[in-house]
């Protein structure tokens, strides 16, 4: 016989599955501008009338103030790691065009990872389709985010066993794939953000949360470098790490196009037509090029084994 | 948990000089979602690298529907939810080849549904599982503030011969809760509940947890050999 759910009878996992739900629901959903639990749920029913079906009050916190503890602990922790995470957005946008997008980000797309290092991976496409929120130059911020992401992306990712380019040698160019590092990150840029990031993190003392409970939001955050005028400028950039530091390198348009295409998994010639395309680069100086660009390559062991 | 990077040297060179013991956040026993077969598979890499000899992690959910709420929500202490859990640290266990000691948390709310208190929740999650318990005293502490029982009737309530580790921390006292905050040294209170612990469940492994406002090395350190002081008397009695 099916049995309706009742909150306050968990007798299977489907009733405890149910119950998670219902609490999750609250839990994650958005505070009030005032930094408190919201009396109406998201279909407009009383929370309050919610809540006390599953939790108890006690003699000092009613059903709804006890569980208002573990919503204000959920938005002050994911704010503030997303504060962390991303300092080069904030000193973009400013504090309060960055507070909006981190509500919106987390309300409209909740962490799918164990780890809150992930919290931020999907902020760039997101944006992307969000571009209402990044003001007045949405290029600038898109570059900006893009560049942060792939800096956690390099300070982590899997190193690989660097390739030995000697075990090239005698092999058709057709026949060559490179691979490269899973660290390293490939951006083009319209924004010069990599200078930017750098000033925006000088002024920032990196606060970390690490504690399970957080009453209340940080009060003193420090103050980032916000007023630097950025003018366009092409950059091609390898977000990239050696001795486990992040750098980043400034690349010419021929290499970052070259290294791009095999990542894409071009072979070496289809990687060097790709690197020349539009190029102008004299057809003498090509090979050159090609040969500075794969020493250095492989000089920051940047190709791996397979 | 990472495949690479500082995180990974860092741990390595840990490794070298000490014996790890691997406790985390993630494993969710508490969930109604099945575990995770892609994290299990991560985090028994990361068993064999550390070669850890048991792992801990907490009696909690925290994520539904694959959805992470990154916190250790407490659970509704019933019949059906503690098997259910404790089928789950078997899996674990049986997966990861190790033995799992799972960790009370403290908590805020209580539910409506609950059948027993938490330490007869944990003890029969805990012989379902044939699984370990590291008993967090701190959070014993807090709970018993928040919901009004007696501590020590949760000390007294567990079965000691499965204790394999226990921690100690530091909380916050706000008008009408305490909060677990692991950013202070560890009160007055809690060290009585310690000093029972102990003589309940011998000497045991103890870790001071201190994760949030961190003072200088010498400070934490200092706080942590405050322990010794009271496994040195449980050691002496044995002794004599």
């Amino acid at each position: 016989m099916k049995t309706s759910f009742q909150p306050d009878q968990i007798r299977s996992k489907k009733d405890l599955k149910e119950l998670q739900r219902l609490m999750a629901r609250t839990v994650m959903s958005p505070l009030t501008s005032t930094d408190r639990m919201r009396p109406k749920t998201s279909d407009g029913k009383s929370n309050t009338k919610s809540v006390n079906t599953f939790i108890k009050p006690n003699d000092r916190l009613t059903a709804f103030e006890r569980l208002e503890i573990y919503n204000r602990q959920y938005w002050f922790r994911l704010q503030e790691c997303f504060y962390d995470d991303f300092p080069g957005l904030r000193s973009v946008l400013g504090e309060t065009r960055f507070r909006r997008i981190s509500k919106a980000y987390l309300e409209n797309t909740p962490s799918r990872s164990f780890t809150l290092r992930n919290l931020g991976q999907r902020l760039p496409a997101w944006l992307k389709k969000h571009p209402t929120f990044l003001g007045p130059n949405p290029r600038l911020a898109l570059d900006m985010v893009a560049l942060e992401w792939a800096h956690i992306e390099a300070f982590d990712l899997e190193a690989k066993k660097p390739f030995p380019l000697q075990q090239l040698e005698g092999k058709s160019p057709e026949r060559i794939y490179l691979r490269l590092q899973p660290y390293l990150q490939l951006l083009e840029l319209e924004y010069p953000v990599d200078n930017r990031l750098l000033l925006a993190k000088s002024g920032a003392a990196g606060e970390k949360v690490a504690s399970n409970a957080i009453n209340e939001p940080k009060k003193s955050r420090t103050k980032l470098k916000s007023n630097i005028e950025t003018r366009p400028e092409r950059v091609y950039l390898a977000v990239h790490r050696l001795d486990n530091t992040v750098f980043y390198k400034r690349l010419g348009r021929e290499a970052f196009q070259f290294l791009v295409s095999l990542q894409q998994g071009k072979n070496l010639v289809q990687a060097t037509l790709a690197a020349f395309r539009g190029s102008r680069c004299p057809i003498e100086d090509r090979p050159a090029l090609i040969q500075k660009c794969v020493a250095h390559a492989a000089t920051m062991t940047w190709f791996c084994e397979k | 948990m990472v495949d690479g990077g500082r995180p990974l040297h860092v741990l390595d060179q840990i490794l070298e000089q000490y014996k790890v013991v691997q406790h985390g956040v993630s494993m969710y026993f508490g969930s109604a979602d099945p575990l995770d077969r892609e994290h299990l598979k991560k985090l028994k890499r990361l068993v064999k690298r550390t070669k850890t000899p048991w792992l801990s992690d907490h009696l909690c959910w925290g994520s539904v529907d694959g959805s992470f709420t990154h916190d250790l929500l407490p659970m509704p202490y019933t019949h059906a939810v503690a098997k259910h859990t404790a089928q789950k640290i078997k899996q674990a266990s049986d997966f990861l080849e190790v033995p799992i000691c799972v960790e009370n948390v403290s908590s805020y709310a209580e539910f409506h549904a609950s059948e027993m208190t938490e330490w007869e929740f944990l003890s029969e999650v805990a012989e379902k599982a044939d699984c370990g318990i590291l008993l967090d005293v701190n959070n014993i502490y807090v709970s018993s503030q928040n919901h009004s029982f007696n501590p020590y009737d949760y000390l007294n309530g567990v079965p000691h011969d499965r204790v394999g580790q226990i921690h100690i921390a530091g909380h916050s006292k706000f008008k009408k809760y305490i909060l677990d905050t692991h950013d202070h040294p560890v009160l007055d209170p809690v060290w009585k509940m310690y000093d029972h612990a102990i003589r309940r469940c011998g000497h045991t492994a103890t870790l001071l947890e201190w994760d949030d406002r961190i003072p200088s090395f010498g400070e934490v350190h200092h706080e942590a050999l405050k322990a010794n002081a009271f496994l040195d008397q449980i050691d002496s009695k044995i002794a004599a």
